[in-house]
């Protein structure tokens, strides 16, 4: 022990030195030394550093330990798992900061060799910083190394004093400057083979120890500044959570810290590290409300109310929340009756005022006017005057919205305000679009452009994804991020999980990590603790705070990366379907039912599919959909192209009243990818039509039978059921294949999900590849036929040329977007095999399911009957049937119009019996409304509950015609344990127009989630977001492990 | 800031100018496309709003003198968007009708309003352009009022919410829209408005229900809070006489006192009740 102690004192005035002395030449020395250390091993290194090691004895095998791990890291790094090499990669930092804390010291050894003899007090503090990290790891939840642990408790032992404040601040300078030159991976692999030259395990552990805190700056509300060491590693939460215990706020959800980063403010999340996030030192942060509470009233605690109020008042006097005069007037007594009280005459000469700043141009008259209302508020708490300030904060109308400058297609300036409701388009001071949360399917980023995918509005009848240039890359996915986190605060029950099903995470796996508002109404509810002390500040503080500019307003040139990111691409498509595999099975654990529905979403999305390939990219929960356009749509689409652009223009500032509903801000990318998927389903048509044959005949009664008949068929071929996810995969190279048959310009799009299928599998089962090739072959001779007649469809598109750009930033985003996911660039890859594996496992672990079909169906102007049965989605297969009867009854009542069209995307599910395995047919028929058959797979247990409620009423009907399909359509969203399929159908029999709207909600969980509250939560939902329709029908379908005992 | 919504309509003066002889006078008007108007039925009707205004709905009436060298003196919701201690005074599309706002905007400035004015030459904004739902404003982008017009308005009333809306056809959007109470958006059955309805819809924060008259500018009506807090508020519409279709619908706006006026000669001089008078409350905050 003796000797360990001695060495630490040693390091530690070495690092005194250092620190007061060469800091600053450290970087250069590092270099050279860094270099010559490729190989060394544990003993060699032992040699060289020779004067540390004289003191080291113990530690040797410690600093093997070391040793070894950042070889074995370094050797192996590219092949493991990206979860194991985190663990590795902490190692490596910490060994990295020892070395660096080494080599400048070694000058130095001399002197601290002389020192040696004061080292006793030093020792003690010394310990006591070993344990002190201890502990603050442990917090953190941070695996430390063992043997740092170790020796953190043995040092521990000799815990007298603490004096080396100053040892704690040479490390953090140091650590800054390490912070700074790191940041990349080539950078600390070369750090890690110093570690292994230099060997000085001691001197590496102490300082490692000390090197990891950081100092740390945050600005407080009242502009006070709240500073901290923190150790390195420290994520964001745990910054955070010192900062509101120093501040003794409970509620503290609403907040969060800024930190500024070429010229933008970005949050910190918490979720991270903020050595990643933060790139610059020092570690400056202000403490900032992030989501305003839209009703302040329903704070608990007077003190949250009071951080909000010091919020709102430095908004207000930077200009950010305008006011008119008076209600400058009005916040601003109620202001100095908060923190003033009562006016008094003798007290409050008229120089008082001028001390607050109430505005951003505050005149003489303002202030008179605030001092009269001053006198009125007599007898107001500052409590109730905070109240009453909120009150009326609370109702400006850019109360709580987050500004983003960006640009329309036509590179008009605009701004987008994130708020609790939704996003809204300013242009200048003026509201000229407004997209509340319910009406964006889908929210995106790619490079610098942000979109944001939108429901049809009333009268229209496609989705229109709507596009906005932002400064730059950095700003969108702030953007981006914004909007998830507003979205998941404010319209969700509770966060969703980051992303578990790791297969669609190729982009940003950001989810927002926090308490949701109504998790946290939910929490402060259970807030009992006396209203605590706190003192008000002057407010004329505020004013000097960091804060004034509106967040993300800048443009920032230093992002080196590669300018664009996509999160998902042409892999991602793939990734994403396979996602849903992934997760379907593990929702329903039925290997089989997966693909379906996969395809039957498949077939919708082969639109979403081209479009993942060209455009999309992240999802944040709301939109995991896809919602492609029906053919109808696109056909509209492309024929009123011109009109579309005319619509364009219309987002320009001139008033064009008369096409303002269509109005659309997208560029011209955009109507391209509404093309790509038309002629995607142009090429599946054909196939579509092969399958039907078959059932052509068959009425809908029959479709029962049907099912019945085509279950088994595509039970056959999967026999393996083992291999779920390996199906659905197949599944999807198959269609891919088809694809590749095809024409010129698809086989471009083609090859991109191959290739990006390519991405994924190989890591994970290069088996399964194989198989899929072998699948696709089987099926392509049936398929060629087809494609002679989708060539022909082909021809519509002319302007194939306009894709191309699109493919190349695909494939360029790839990249890109890796080097944006800051930490594990190439990691990437690894990370998605292991995922896919993941998923495999995780299969088994699912535990229950409900699959819950609301269908709701609108009756515009008159009655009408169903059109086609009511279809109880609960199988992709099932819903498929369905759907071609559907069709078929269409033709045969001769009223065809649309009607190939429309039924196109689902039909092309129809394609996949061959590989598809049904598990459970369930059928739900006009004539027979409950549940029928369930074919359980060998492998997969489950139990299967099907209920259907039905409103007697519009059913009459059904059986005999359906009227003429208009349009169809699917969307799809996904939330936190739901995932919702939205299907909706227009028809038009007899001049009489009905709107179904099928809506099939997986709700997955585990035991632990309650599955009512979640299915009367989602039919709730349902309601709301229809209120003019009516629900006819209900089917729950619930699918339970054996293992877990439902609830019902 | 007052209460939103709630305080939709609170007024205790109305301000409306006389009709002068030249507005009857076929080319003498800005646009000489007006059909011939009878100018002493006119004049019977406005005097007969006025005192509508004044006995009726208890407010005190300013007129101002008609002049005759602005013939459409009397469409004074043109020149000024009064709400709260606030009035915009506008800059008409019509050049001639800027002269307008010298008289308007000295007895505004009279009654102790915070008078703003538009100095940008590129902005065109008519007071009927402008609709005030109690929460937020909407700012109809007719041929009369452009971008930037709007843009002052949102600049005047900054803690609104100010949207803009495209307005097609012939006239302003208080020709075929206005508030049957504060969460009851009036519009007309035309294209026109029920597009420019919609657009509101999509554009708010704040739900409406919405009811359709089948006269466009049956719509175009007041809702006034005149008497003390509490006493039911008044709409001001046009009657029987002149769109006798729409008065059926109008009974349903609930807890409202129905004010019927007529102004159909006016009418053929473009005006509507929401340009023929500006009400205002001396007291906004009280």
């Amino acid at each position: 022990m003796t000797t360990e102690v001695g060495s630490e004192s040693e390091v530690n005035k070495q690092d005194e030195q250092i620190g007061s002395d060469t800091a600053q030449e450290k970087p250069d020395e590092e270099a050279p030394e860094s270099q010559q250390n490729p190989s060394s091993e544990p003993e060699e290194v032992k040699s060289p550093t020779s004067p540390p090691a004289a003191v080291v004895s113990k530690s040797s095998p410690r600093s093997q330990k070391k040793e070894k791990d950042p070889s074995e890291s370094r050797g192996i790094s590219r092949f493991i798992p990206p979860w194991l090499k985190k663990q590795k990669s902490y190692t490596l930092v910490e060994v990295k900061d020892g070395v660096e804390r080494k080599e400048p010291a070694e000058p130095l050894l001399e002197e601290a060799a002389v020192e040696k003899d004061e080292s006793a007090a030093e020792e003690g503090s010394m310990a006591r910083g070993d344990a002190e990290e201890v502990l603050e790891r442990k917090r953190q939840g941070v695996r430390a190394d063992e043997k740092e642990e170790k020796h953190s408790v043995s040092s521990a032992e000799t815990q007298p004093a603490k004096e080396d404040s100053k040892e704690i601040e040479v490390a953090k300078v140091e650590g800054i400057q390490e912070e700074k030159q790191e940041g990349e991976a080539a950078k600390r692999e070369t750090k890690e083979v110093q570690t292994t030259e230099l060997k000085a395990e001691k001197t590496a552990q102490k300082a490692s120890k000390k090197i990891k805190t950081v100092p740390c700056k945050v600005i407080l509300l009242d502009g006070t500044e709240y500073s901290c060491d923190l150790e390195k590693r420290a994520t964001g939460q745990i910054l955070f959570d010192k900062v509101c215990e120093q501040l003794n706020l409970l509620e503290k959800d609403y907040f969060g810290l800024l930190f500024q980063e070429n010229d933008q403010k970005s949050w910190l999340d918490p979720s991270k590290e903020i050595k990643k996030q933060v790139r610059n030192l020092p570690w400056i942060f202000t403490f900032n409300v992030k989501f305003y509470p839209p009703d302040p009233s329903q704070l608990t605690e007077d003190i949250t109310r009071y951080f909000l109020c010091l919020q709102l008042r430095q908004d207000i006097a930077s200009g950010r929340l305008p006011c008119s005069f008076v209600t400058h007037v009005l916040l601003g007594s109620y202001t100095l009756q908060a923190e003033l009280g009562d006016y008094d005459p003798e007290e409050h000469n008229s120089d008082y005022i001028s001390e607050f700043q109430f505005a951003p141009n505050q005149t003489k008259e303002m202030e008179e006017k605030v001092i009269e209302l001053h006198k009125t508020h007599r007898g107001l708490s500052p409590a109730q005057a905070d109240s009453q300030f909120l009150e009326n904060a609370k109702r400006l109308s850019m109360y709580g919205v987050d500004l983003h400058h960006a640009k329309d297609s036509e590179g008009v300036d605009i701004k987008l305000g994130v708020c609790a409701n939704g996003l809204l388009i300013y242009k200048d001071r003026l509201r000229i679009n407004r997209f509340a949360w319910p009406k964006i399917l889908k929210i995106s980023y790619k490079r610098s452009n942000f979109y944001i995918k939108v429901r049809p509005a009333e009268l229209e009848q496609f989705e229109s994804t709507i596009g906005f240039k932002l400064p730059n890359h950095r700003a969108a996915k702030r953007l981006w991020k914004v909007c998830v986190e507003h979205h998941t605060f404010y319209r969700l029950v509770s966060p969703e999980q980051p992303p578990k099903a790791k297969f669609l995470t190729l982009g940003s796996k950001f989810r927002y990590s926090g308490r949701t508002q109504a998790q946290t109404r939910q929490a402060s509810n259970l807030i009992d603790r006396p209203a605590p002390y706190f003192e008000r500040t002057s407010s004329k503080r505020v004013s000097r705070s960091l804060d004034g500019a509106p967040v993300g307003v800048v443009d920032q040139k230093d992002f080196s990366g590669p300018a664009g990111d996509v999160s998902v691409y042409g892999p991602g498509i793939a990734s994403h379907s396979m996602f849903q595999d992934g997760d379907g099975r593990r929702e329903f654990r039925s290997p089989t039912k997966t693909p379906q529905l996969q395809f039957t979403t498949e077939g919708k999305k082969n639109s979403l599919r081209v479009e993942g390939e060209n455009i999309y990219v992240r999802h944040s929960n709301l939109m995991l959909e896809d919602l492609d356009k029906t053919q109808d749509d696109i056909l509209k689409h492309q024929a009123s192209i011109s009109e579309l652009k005319r619509h364009f223009m219309e987002s320009t500032p001139e008033p064009r009243p008369n096409e303002w509903e269509k109005r659309r801000i997208t560029p011209l990318s955009q109507q391209t990818q509404g093309r790509k998927d038309h002629l995607f389903k142009m090429d599946i048509l054909p196939v579509k039509e092969k399958q039907q044959i078959p059932a052509a005949p068959i009425v809908e009664e029959k479709a029962q039978e049907m099912d019945k008949k085509r279950a088994p068929t595509a039970e056959g071929p999967c026999s393996g059921a083992n291999d779920t996810v390996k199906s659905s995969h197949e599944t999807l190279n198959v269609v891919e294949a088809k694809k590749q048959a095809e024409v010129g310009k698809e086989e471009r799009v083609i090859t991109e999900g191959v290739n990006g299928r390519d991405k994924v599998p190989p890591g994970s089962d290069p088996g399964e590849t194989r198989k899929v090739e072998s699948l696709a072959h089987k099926d392509s001779p049936s398929l060629s036929s087809e494609n002679s007649s989708s060539s022909s469809s082909d021809s519509e598109e002319e302007d194939v040329g306009e894709y191309r750009p699109h493919h190349r930033v695909t494939e360029g985003t790839i990249r890109e977007e890796q080097e944006e996911n800051e930490e594990e660039l190439e990691e990437e890859k690894e990370e998605w095999a292991s995922k896919v594996v993941q998923c495999v496992e995780a299969v088994p672990e699912a535990s229950s399911v409900k699959q819950i079909t609301v269908e709701t169906v609108v009756q515009e102007n008159v009655v009408s009957q169903k059109v086609s049965g009511e279809k109880s989605l609960k199988e992709g297969d099932e819903q498929d049937m369905r759907e071609e009867t559907e069709e078929e009854q269409h033709r045969v009542n001769g009223e065809v119009s649309h009607v190939d069209i429309d039924v196109l995307p689902e039909i092309i599910c129809c394609s996949e019996p061959p590989v598809v395995k049904t598990e459970m047919v369930t059928i739900s028929d006009a004539s027979q409304r409950t549940e029928i058959s369930t074919k359980e797979v060998p492998i997969v247990q489950t139990e299967t509950k099907t209920i259907t409620y039905e409103s007697p009423q519009i059913d009459g009907g059904a059986g005999g015609d359906a009227g003429t399909l208009l349009t169809a359509q699917t969307i799809t969203s996904e939330s936190v344990s739901t995932t919702t399929t939205t299907h909706i159908t227009k028809t038009v029999k007899g001049g009489v127009s009905e709107t179904r709207i099928e809506k099939r909600i997986v709700i997955t969980g585990d035991a632990d989630i309650d599955h009512d509250q979640a299915l009367a939560q989602a039919i709730k939902e349902a309601k709301e977001q229809h209120p003019d329709m009516a629900v006819t029908r209900v089917v729950v379908h619930k699918e339970t492990g054996i293992t877990e005992e439902e609830e019902e | 800031m007052g209460t939103p919504g709630e305080g939709l309509g609170r007024c205790s003066h109305a301000l409306i100018r006389g009709v002068p002889g030249s507005l009857g006078r076929e080319g003498e008007g800005v646009a000489v496309d007006l059909p011939p108007l009878d100018l002493a039925k006119a004049q019977r009707e406005h005097g007969v709003l006025g005192g509508k205004l004044r006995q009726r709905l208890g407010l005190q009436l300013l007129e101002l003198p008609p002049e005759e060298q602005l013939p459409f003196g009397p469409l004074l919701g043109d020149i000024a968007v009064v709400h709260g201690d606030t009035a915009l005074i506008t800059r008409p599309w019509s050049p001639a009708r800027r002269p307008e706002v010298d008289g308007v905007r000295k007895t505004l400035q009279d009654l102790g309003l915070r008078i703003m004015e538009i100095k940008d030459e590129n902005a065109t904004l008519d007071g009927t352009d402008v609709l005030f739902t109690g929460r937020e404003f909407f700012v109809g982008l007719s041929k009369w009022t452009n971008h930037r017009g709007a843009e002052i308005v949102a600049d005047t009333f900054r803690d609104f919410a100010v949207s803009t809306v495209p307005v097609s056809g012939p006239s302003h959007l208080r020709g075929f829209c206005g508030m049957g109470g504060p969460r009851t958006v009036v519009a007309g059955s035309s294209e026109a408005a029920q597009k420019a309805v919609r657009a509101m819809a999509a554009l708010t924060d704040h739900p409406y229900a919405s009811l359709t008259l089948p006269d466009d500018a049956a719509a175009d009506c007041l809702f006034l809070r005149s008497g003390l807090p509490g006493a039911s508020p008044f709409l001001l519409h046009r009657g029987s006489g002149d769109l006798p279709n729409s008065q059926e619908v109008l009974q349903k706006l609930p807890d409202v006192t129905l004010v019927p006026v007529s102004c159909s000669e006016l009418e053929k001089a473009g005006a509507g009740l929401s340009s023929l008078c500006l009400v205002l409350s001396t007291r906004p905050h009280s």
